[in-house]
C-alpha cells in the first residue's frame, strides 16, 4: 500500500546532506515537480545519483544552478555547461560511470548483490582502484553495488498499491532506482484504485514504492 | 557534399537489412538519413527503445516521454519496443546489438578508441559509449581525419583517455576507409579526389594498402 502525499510532504522527508537517486534521462522521465520543490527549498550538500544533469533551466539542472549538490554520481554532464564548469573549477565532485555500469550498480544494490563483473571500462581510467577478476579466461572489472537513502522516480500511472506503469523512454532508470533506496517516492501522472491496472501490465511492483505524489501539471 | 554527409553516406552502405544499430552523437546521427533504399535497419537508443523513428520538430504534436539519445522527442516505428536502462545495457553489453556507429576524438592502429574526454578541457562524460564500444558486435568509427589544426586523429597510440581497448572494426573519414585487421590497419578505399600520398601525409598511424584499393562509394 502506497501513501498518497503532496509534493511538499515529499520534500519534507528529504534533508541537507541526503543521498538521493533521481530517475530520468536528459529531460525525460524526471520527477520534475519534486525536483523543482527541492530546488525551491535550496536543500544543500546533496549526493545525487542520476544519469545526467539535463540542461541548466530544467529538472536537475536547476539544482546545479543553485549549487545544491556536493557529489554527483552520473554518466554524462556534457548537456549542462554549468555542471562541466563547476566540475572543472572543483566546486562540484563528479563521479562518472559508464551508463551501463551505473544502472547495473543500482540494479545490484536493489537486488541484494554486492556488485557485479563487467568488461566495460577495462584498460581505461575507469578501472583504477577496482579489482580485476578472470572468469573462464575472460577479464572483468568488479563494480560495487550502489544504493541511496531516497529514490525519486517518475511513472506515467500508479495504483494505490504503488504498482507502476511507465511510458515511452521515460522508463529509463526509474524502475531500477525504485529498488535501491530505503525511501521511494514516485511522482505519477495518474493514480488509480488498486485493481484497475492489470497484473500483467505492472512494470514495477508496488512492493518497492512507499509514497505517491500526483503530478499537478498532468 | 560536405565531409560529414560523405562519411555518413559511406558508413550507411555498411549496414545490412534487419541489423540492430546504435548511432552515437555527432556524425553518426546523420547516418539514419543516408541508409540505401531497400535496407531497413532497426535503431536502438540507449535510453530505452528499439525502433527509433525520426525527430519531431518543435510546434508539432509531441510526446515528451518518447525521446532519442540527445533528449529530443522522436517517433517510434511500428513494432518498436521500449524498456528500462538495465535492459537497454543488457542488449548492448550482452552482445545483442549488431553495430555501434560512434564518433571519435582519436583512434589508433591497435583499434583503441578515445571519444569521451579531453582532461581539463572537455569532460562531457562517457554516457553509453564505453558499453557500446565493448558490447556491440561491430564498432564503426566515423570522424574527420584530422583536427582543425591538421593534426592526425588516426594515431600510432591514443594520447587521450581511452573509451575502450581494441574495439574498433572500421574507420571512415573524409579521406578514406580503414579496416582493423589482425595485422593492423588496412586502407581499403580513398575518398574521391584524394591520393594515397595525401592520406599518408595526414595520418600518424601505420597502415598498409589493400591490393583491392578502390574509391569510396558515396553515391
Amino acid at each position: 500500500m502506497a501513501i498518497v502525499i503532496d509534493v511538499k510532504q515529499a520534500v519534507d522527508m528529504i534533508s541537507d546532506n541526503d543521498a538521493v537517486m533521481i530517475g530520468g534521462f536528459a529531460n525525460c522521465g524526471i520527477p520534475e515537480e519534486i525536483v523543482a520543490e527541492i530546488a525551491d527549498r535550496k536543500l544543500k550538500n546533496l549526493t545525487v545519483i542520476t544519469n545526467d544533469t539535463a540542461s541548466p533551466e530544467m529538472g536537475i539542472g536547476r539544482m546545479i544552478v543553485g549549487c545544491q549538490i556536493k557529489k554527483l554520481i552520473c554518466s554524462h554532464i556534457g548537456a549542462n555547461p554549468l555542471t562541466v564548469k563547476q566540475y572543472l573549477a572543483k566546486e562540484l565532485e563528479v563521479e562518472l560511470n559508464p551508463q551501463g555500469t551505473l544502472v547495473e550498480r543500482i540494479r545490484a544494490g536493489g537486488a541484494g548483490l554486492g556488485g557485479f563483473l563487467t568488461p566495460t571500462g577495462l584498460g581505461t581510467i575507469i578501472e583504477e582502484g577496482k579489482p580485476k577478476i578472470t572468469i573462464d579466461e575472460k577479464e572483468y572489472l568488479l563494480e560495487k553495488a550502489l544504493k541511496a537513502r531516497v529514490a525519486l522516480v517518475y511513472a506515467d500511472r500508479a495504483d494505490t498499491n504503488g504498482n507502476l506503469v511507465f511510458h515511452g523512454t521515460a522508463r529509463c532508470f526509474n524502475p531500477i532506482m525504485a529498488t535501491a533506496a530505503d525511501l521511494v517516492i514516485a511522482e505519477v501522472s495518474e493514480i488509480y484504485e488498486a485493481g484497475l491496472i492489470a497484473p500483467d501490465e505492472v512494470m514495477l511492483p508496488g512492493v518497492f514504492v512507499d509514497y505517491l505524489v500526483k503530478r499537478q501539471r498532468g | 557534399m560536405d565531409n560529414k554527409t560523405m562519411i555518413a553516406r559511406r558508413i550507411a552502405k555498411e549496414l545490412k537489412d534487419g541489423e540492430y544499430v546504435n548511432l552515437g552523437f555527432g556524425i553518426p546521427t546523420l547516418v539514419a538519413d543516408n541508409i540505401p533504399p531497400g535496407v531497413n535497419i532497426v535503431i536502438h537508443t540507449e535510453n530505452g527503445a528499439i525502433g527509433l523513428g525520426s525527430k519531431v520538430p518543435e510546434g508539432q504534436d509531441r510526446d515528451m516521454s518518447v525521446v532519442g539519445p540527445d533528449g529530443w522527442p522522436v517517433t517510434l516505428v511500428s513494432g518498436a519496443a521500449t524498456f528500462d536502462s538495465a535492459m537497454s545495457f543488457a542488449i548492448i553489453r550482452g552482445g545483442h546489438l549488431d553495430v555501434a556507429i560512434l564518433g571519435a576524438l582519436q583512434v589508433d592502429q591497435e583499434g583503441n578508441l578515445a571519444n569521451w574526454m579531453i582532461p581539463g578541457k572537455i569532460v562531457p562524460g562517457m554516457g553509453g559509449a564505453m558499453d557500446l564500444a565493448v558490447g556491440a558486435k561491430k564498432v564503426f568509427i566515423v570522424m574527420e581525419h584530422t583536427e582543425k589544426s591538421g593534426k592526425s586523429k588516426l594515431l600510432k597510440r591514443c594520447t587521450l583517455p581511452l573509451t575502450s581497448v581494441g574495439c574498433v572494426n572500421m574507420i571512415v573519414t573524409n579521406l578514406g576507409v580503414f579496416y582493423k585487421e589482425p595485422e593492423g590497419l588496412v586502407l581499403k578505399e580513398t575518398a574521391p579526389g584524394v591520393t594515397v600520398d595525401e592520406i599518408r601525409e595526414a595520418t600518424e598511424a601505420d597502415f598498409t594498402i589493400s591490393p583491392d584499393l578502390k574509391v569510396m562509394d558515396i553515391a
